[in-house]
């Protein structure tokens, strides 16, 4: 009987070890997002299995929590950790919070990436930018400057008051603000990226603000909760939402006249990205200031002293090209 | 006097107008018929789903899952807009009650044959339909320019002066008001609440009233899940997240007894008015985002302290003859 058990033990011990050594070639990159069910990260999952097809050796884990929480994100990367990936590739909801966890993911061996929403630099190894802030913060403000040659008021929505990248791009947005004569940004409110209240802070703004000429939205909820309420107000024409958002999302309000033209870069280019450079890392790549990392298709990104790249410029969208990239994300 | 001061309902109606009072010293505009209509408007979706929690409540219960009950209903009903355009909206409304109120059912019928606790129930259902959700659309948007023009504009569309987004919560709160106050079964949610073991003695199903509630409750949050989706024109698996939140703290504010069998409609509308009041008038009166969340939480627990000082005057003795001997 006992040795019966311990053959029994010996077999189930040695099929694991199988097991491992026939999984141990296919890389496990785990894709972690803000929360599932965002059009933009579903499209940047898109990127990611592109990219997986192409290197042929890698199986991507498309995960996150259900709502935009650091807690819920913390929980799937001690899951991840558990499951031994290879590399972690995660768009953080809070830059602070996830650094103890990460720590301990680099600690066993786990190559982690921030990409889109940034994590502290001591929990990762490098940060893929979509594109650079500056080039971001200036986008935003040109596409509504572009429409007021007289000038005018200009209020920017966002998503939570604590989320990195909204605050990182404002920022870089009033930095160059002097550049664009008579445009004047009277405030900042924050929707927390919940369509009722997006809709609600964009009622306010226009009634705070009789002159309103403009929104700026560099949130993919906000800009349709904004457009929205302009459109119900009856203030399409008088005041032109634009930001940040998804084509297929925008479509019928670029359609209803409410907003003119927005930007975002390619999500699908941006999870196809992070998705090569982890696997540059998983290859022994090391993520250094001034090191360039290879990004498939998308060319290489080169780190600053930060150890932060820029992928590519934002692409703007208007009524001539929203119905065709509509089909596309 | 002072008895008109100790009834809730008065109590929150004076608390509504000082509330007004104080924004429009910040921001005079709030006060101007259009925008009151307008706020009510924006209330409206709120009025409708605390109406059913109001009837949950009461019988000793608890709907934590009508937010993605809403969230799945108005996902169903902007899947079938975007599949079939021409189904007449009215049909479609039917149609996401119905479901609405099955999924409402589900609760009612665990909570009824299998004794489950009220909160573990609806915790279980929250999660599972805002899953289904995921799983009926892989996490797609359903967009405005997938939804038909009717169906947007339903809710917008001015009816004597109101949109009827607005007319239909009024016409929520008759019909649960006649429900509540005319019928057996609004009796009997308030019997089952008040005392359980009274209640069977006086042959009331407590089980079965408990499923009605839900069902009322599942139906209105079907109701909602069409208006909300239409009202912002989009739906995604995140809609209203945390809203249930939200239809609780209202009942609560509303002088609606946790504990069951305490509250009236007209609590449950007037704390819906004052958590919208306070929404919407925070974006207007200039204050940070986050003193906005704490000012939030500060008004619900003094509203819930003065509900528990209210409430202490719920025993009674009624054979006082036979106490003093």
């Amino acid at each position: 009987m006992k040795i019966l058990k311990a053959l029994m033990v010996t077999t189930a011990v040695s099929l694991a070890l199988m097991a491992g050594t026939a999984h141990a070639e296919n890389k496990k990159i785990a894709l972690v997002v803000k929360a599932l069910g965002i059009g933009f990260f579903e499209a940047a999952n898109k990127g990611a299995q592109e990219a997986a097809k192409e290197l042929g050796d890698v199986e991507i884990i498309y995960t996150g929590p259900t709502s935009t929480t650091a807690e819920g994100q913390i929980e799937v990367i001690n899951s991840l950790v558990a499951q031994k990936v290879d590399a972690i590739a995660i768009s953080a909801n809070d830059k602070d919070a996830l650094v103890p966890a990460l720590k301990k993911a680099m600690d066993r061996g786990i190559k982690v990436i921030s990409w889109d929403s940034g994590v502290a630099p001591e929990g990762r190894a490098m940060h893929l930018n979509p594109s650079s802030n500056p080039l971001i913060g200036n986008m935003i403000i040109k596409l509504a400057a572009d429409q007021l040659p007289e000038g005018g008021d200009v209020a920017v929505l966002s998503a939570s008051a604590t989320a990195t990248n909204q605050n990182t791009w404002i920022e870089e947005m009033k930095k160059v603000q002097g550049n664009y004569k008579g445009i004047n940004v009277v405030a900042t409110v924050y929707g927390d990226d919940l369509a009722d209240k997006s809709y609600r802070e964009t009622q306010g703004l226009i009634q705070s603000y009789p002159n309103l000429k403009a929104i700026i939205a560099p949130t993919s909820v906000g800009i349709v909760a904004a457009a929205q309420a302009v459109e119900d107000a009856g203030k399409v024409g008088q005041i032109n939402v634009t930001g940040l958002g998804l084509p297929s999302e925008m479509a019928g309000h670029v359609k209803a006249g409410s907003s003119k033209s927005f930007a975002i870069w390619n999500p699908i280019d941006l999870g196809y990205s992070a998705t090569m450079i982890a696997y540059d890392l998983i290859g022994g790549a090391e993520a250094k200031p001034g090191a360039e990392l290879k990004m498939g298709r998308m060319g290489t990104v080169k780190l600053d002293d930060n150890n932060e790249g820029a992928m590519a410029d934002p692409f703007v969208y208007d009524a001539k090209n929203v119905e065709e990239f509509a089909k596309i994300f | 006097m002072a008895k008109l001061l100790k009834n809730r309902e008065v109590l929150l109606v004076i608390a509504i107008i000082a509330l007004v009072f104080l924004i429009a010293l910040r921001f005079p505009g709030f006060v101007a018929p259009a925008n009151l209509a307008r706020v009510y408007n924006d209330t409206s979706i709120l009025i409708i789903l605390a109406l059913g929690q109001m009837a949950v409540i009461l019988t000793r219960c608890i709907d934590l899952s009508m937010a993605a009950n809403l969230a799945l209903s108005g996902m169903v009903a902007a899947m079938i807009n975007a599949a079939f355009p021409g189904v007449p909206i009215p049909l479609v409304i039917l149609a996401v009650v119905a479901l609405g109120a099955a999924l409402g059912s589900v609760n009612g019928l665990l909570v009824w044959k299998l004794d489950i606790p009220p909160i573990v129930v609806t915790l279980g259902t929250l999660t599972i339909y805002r899953g289904l959700i995921f799983l009926l659309t892989n996490g797609a948007w359903i967009n405005a320019h997938q939804m038909s023009d009717a169906f947007k504009a339903l809710p917008r569309t001015p009816l004597i002066g109101f949109p009827v987004l607005s007319w239909l919560s009024v016409l929520a709160i008759a019909a649960v008001y006649l429900l509540m106050t005319r019928t057996p079964v609004g009796r009997a949610f308030f019997a089952v609440g008040g005392n359980p073991h009274a209640a069977v003695y006086t042959g009331i199903d407590v089980g079965r009233t408990r499923f009605l509630a839900y069902c009322l409750s599942g139906g209105l949050a079907g109701l909602a899940g069409y208006l909300w989706v239409s009202r912002y024109a989009v739906a995604y698996v995140d809609i209203a997240a945390g809203f249930e939140l939200d239809i609780i703290a209202a009942c609560v504010i509303g002088g609606i007894s946790i504990a069951g069998g305490i509250g009236s409609v007209g609590g449950a509308v007037l704390g819906c008015l004052f958590l919208g009041v306070i929404k919407n008038a925070l974006p207007v009166i200039n204050i940070s985002p986050f003193a906005q969340l704490a000012i939030s939480g500060t008004v619900i627990i003094i509203a819930v302290a003065v509900n528990a000082r209210t409430e202490k005057r719920k025993g009674r003795v009624i054979l006082k003859k036979a106490e003093a001997v």
